[in-house]
């Protein structure tokens, strides 16, 4: 029996914009397992932010079933879903999100104040020096390039060894070198430490680099086969999407 | 995440913008400071007034003169002229105001006073023998007047500290001859300086014996043959006996005077001059405390209005801090810790600070006198529980917006 770490069956969500309703999924089922390399991709505004909301636990699905690492997410409460969050999930997120003025262990070791854990120095350095920052310990964020910034990220998304990296356009702000090497240290340890890995983007390069890919158009999720990925230049959408 | 922890985010994010910090802080700084020191010279004040009038005696009872009325019209204070030497020997009489210790009565008047080359006006006292311990005086050199001194009129005088600097300067007063308005008076005394100012600086005066004022002080002219004083001091037994004392003195002042309608005599205690003082004092250290209040609370509006800015600077911080597992309470316990650590390290300062004005104030001379500011420990420590009252209510909002943040759009945020 396959090791679903992410378990996704039937999941509505709907916004309420005034009186206006917008169904922003339509009924998702989809499924990550255990040391898999998954890529959501789609165009914006097919629901895929949403999607990845609800699987960072940001979010709660409208209706429909959501299942982190076998726990039932959706009847938790916020408190809850934030030791989810700090227990279950490593996010990564374009813009970095470091905080400034910050050296780069107190950045990786954010998490595990939320946490109680004791040692946390020493395990935010272990963690710096995964992603090649072992240089790094003590740098600010003014004082890193941008490729640098995204590992101390990494880092700090893995320090509490989450059952997850969720990636949300990691590469989105980095020069093609900086998001080549990124991308290197991702799948790294999505092959070398077995973490699973789920990366939302719309850049198809970034996406071929996953074992699989999930499309999302239009609230609804579609498995998409990497090989048939055309070059960047042909446009994706319609005729990539199966009917 | 304990309370130690958010302390250290606290510091950690106050160090990353020392100026503003600071800036914030200086509201509560200059709130505190002021409350402090402002109920400090307040307090320092009454302090001053109360020692200068518990120098004149403890236990005190002036009796003075009535208004007199002329054709229905009261005049001033003091303008009759009912009170007698005999007046205040009756009251000194034994047994018939058992509240009464000891009765004083003086006659105050101006005098011309010379001493070879020094000439200078100054206040001459006709005083008995029980002015020295009515008035709670001590004596530097000498010996004070005597009963012999009233029953023979004797042209004896007793100096205050200043009156014999100011008269002998460096010499010793003891035995030499002053000239008061052309008549001769042997220097028998010197009184220890008392310090204070309040009505006159009993220091600067010159004591001689009641008696010898009616005969001699004014060439024996105006006052020969009469026998009215300005005050009787009365030492009164004991401080409870307050009341029963004033009681004891108005009844036979009144069977003496024959006293029909309004008495022509008033008796104030010097509780009710020290109560009377301490509540002007008190009124005053209020108004000066509720204004230096209204700076605190401008200090907290300051926190507030910083922390409110802080809060939407730091929106993508909160929702990455969301993101990782921050908990609401975590949020706004981290908010809060901030705001409490402006006011409270703003009040430290300020409290400080206050010592430091204080001891400035101290040194500023006020004429002859200065104002040494009180600081109590319950002021501080009302400055600091409302140092920190004002950074939990005006750190509540902000923080609490800051908790209740959605993470999604909180990440989002530009």
């Amino acid at each position: 029996m396959p090791d679903h770490v992410i378990e996704i069956e039937n999941v509505t969500k709907v916004y309420h914009m005034g009186d206006v309703e917008v169904q922003a999924l339509r009924g998702v089922s989809c499924f990550v397992e255990r040391g898999e390399f998954v890529a959501i991709t789609g165009p914006s505004g097919s629901g895929k932010s949403t999607l990845m909301n609800i699987i960072g636990c940001l979010d709660q699905p409208s209706a429909g079933t959501y299942r982190l690492d076998g726990i039932e997410v959706g009847s938790l409460d916020d408190d809850e879903l934030a030791e989810i969050r700090n227990h279950k999930i490593g996010f990564v997120f374009q813009s970095f999100n470091l905080l400034a003025r910050v050296p780069a262990w107190k950045q990786v070791s954010l998490p595990l104040v939320y946490n109680g854990s004791d040692d946390r120095r020493a395990r935010a350095v272990a963690a710096l020096e995964a992603v090649g920052l072992g240089e790094r310990v003590g740098h600010r964020p003014s004082e890193l390039s941008g490729g640098q910034q995204q590992r101390v990220a990494i880092a700090r998304a893995l320090v509490t060894h989450p059952a997850i990296l969720l990636a949300d356009e990691p590469t989105g702000n980095l020069d093609s070198k900086s998001g080549k090497e990124v991308m290197g240290i991702i799948k790294r340890l999505n092959a070398e430490e077995g973490l699973t890995v789920v990366l939302v983007t719309h850049d198809v390069n970034v996406a071929a680099q996953a074992s699989r890919i999930i499309r999302i158009f239009d609230g609804l999720a579609y498995d998409y086969d990497p090989t048939a990925i055309r070059p960047v230049a042909q446009p994706l959408a319609p005729e990539g999407v199966p009917a | 995440m304990s309370i130690l922890e958010s302390f250290q985010i606290a510091l950690d994010s106050l160090t990353a913008n020392k100026l503003r910090a600071v800036l914030t802080m200086l509201g509560i700084i200059i709130g505190v400071a002021a409350v402090i020191t402002m109920l400090g010279i307040g307090r320092g004040a009454q302090a001053q007034i109360e020692a200068q009038i518990q120098a004149n005696g403890t236990n005190l009872l002036y009796v003075r003169p009535g208004a007199q009325r002329q054709g229905g019209v009261a005049q001033a204070q003091g303008s009759a002229q009912t009170l007698t030497y005999e007046d205040a020997r009756a009251l000194a009489e034994p047994g018939v105001a058992p509240a009464v210790d000891l009765v004083a009565p003086e006659f105050g008047a101006g005098g011309q006073v010379v001493y070879q080359s020094v000439n200078l006006n100054s206040r001459v006292t006709g005083v008995t023998p029980e002015y020295l311990d009515v008035r709670n005086m001590s004596m530097a050199d000498g010996e004070f007047i005597n009963a012999a001194h009233v029953q023979s009129r004797a042209t004896v005088a007793v100096l205050g500290a200043t009156a014999a600097s100011n008269l002998f300067g460096d010499e010793d007063p003891l035995g030499k001859t002053i000239r008061i308005n052309n008549s001769s008076y042997r220097v028998i005394g010197v009184l220890t300086a008392k310090g204070g100012t309040g009505f006159g600086s009993q220091d600067d005066q010159i004591y001689i014996p009641l008696t010898t004022v009616y005969t001699r002080l004014f060439g024996g002219g105006r006052f020969r043959g009469s026998n009215q004083v300005s005050v009787i001091n009365v030492k009164i037994t004991d401080a409870s006996q307050n009341d029963a004392a004033i009681q004891q003195v108005s009844e036979i002042l009144r069977q003496r005077h024959r006293v029909s309608y309004e008495d022509d005599f008033s008796v104030v205690s010097q509780q009710d001059i020290l109560q009377t003082l301490g509540n002007t004092t008190a009124v005053f250290t209020m108004f000066l405390g509720s204004i230096a209040a209204i700076s605190l609370l401008v200090g907290g509006i300051g926190i507030m209005n910083i922390m409110l800015v802080s809060v939407t600077e730091r929106t993508r911080e909160i929702g990455l801090r969301k993101a990782v597992g921050a908990r609401r309470a975590d949020v706004l316990t981290q908010f809060l810790v901030e705001a409490m650590v402006l006011s409270v390290l703003g009040g430290l300062i300020g409290v400080a600070l206050a010592y430091g004005f204080s001891l400035l104030i101290s040194r500023i001379p006020l004429g002859t006198l200065t104002l040494t500011p009180m600081i109590g420990l319950d002021s501080v420590l009302l400055a600091t529980v409302f140092s920190i009252g004002v950074g939990l209510f005006f750190g509540l909002y902000p923080a609490n917006r800051a908790a209740s943040l959605n993470p999604i759009e909180a990440l989002r945020y530009e």
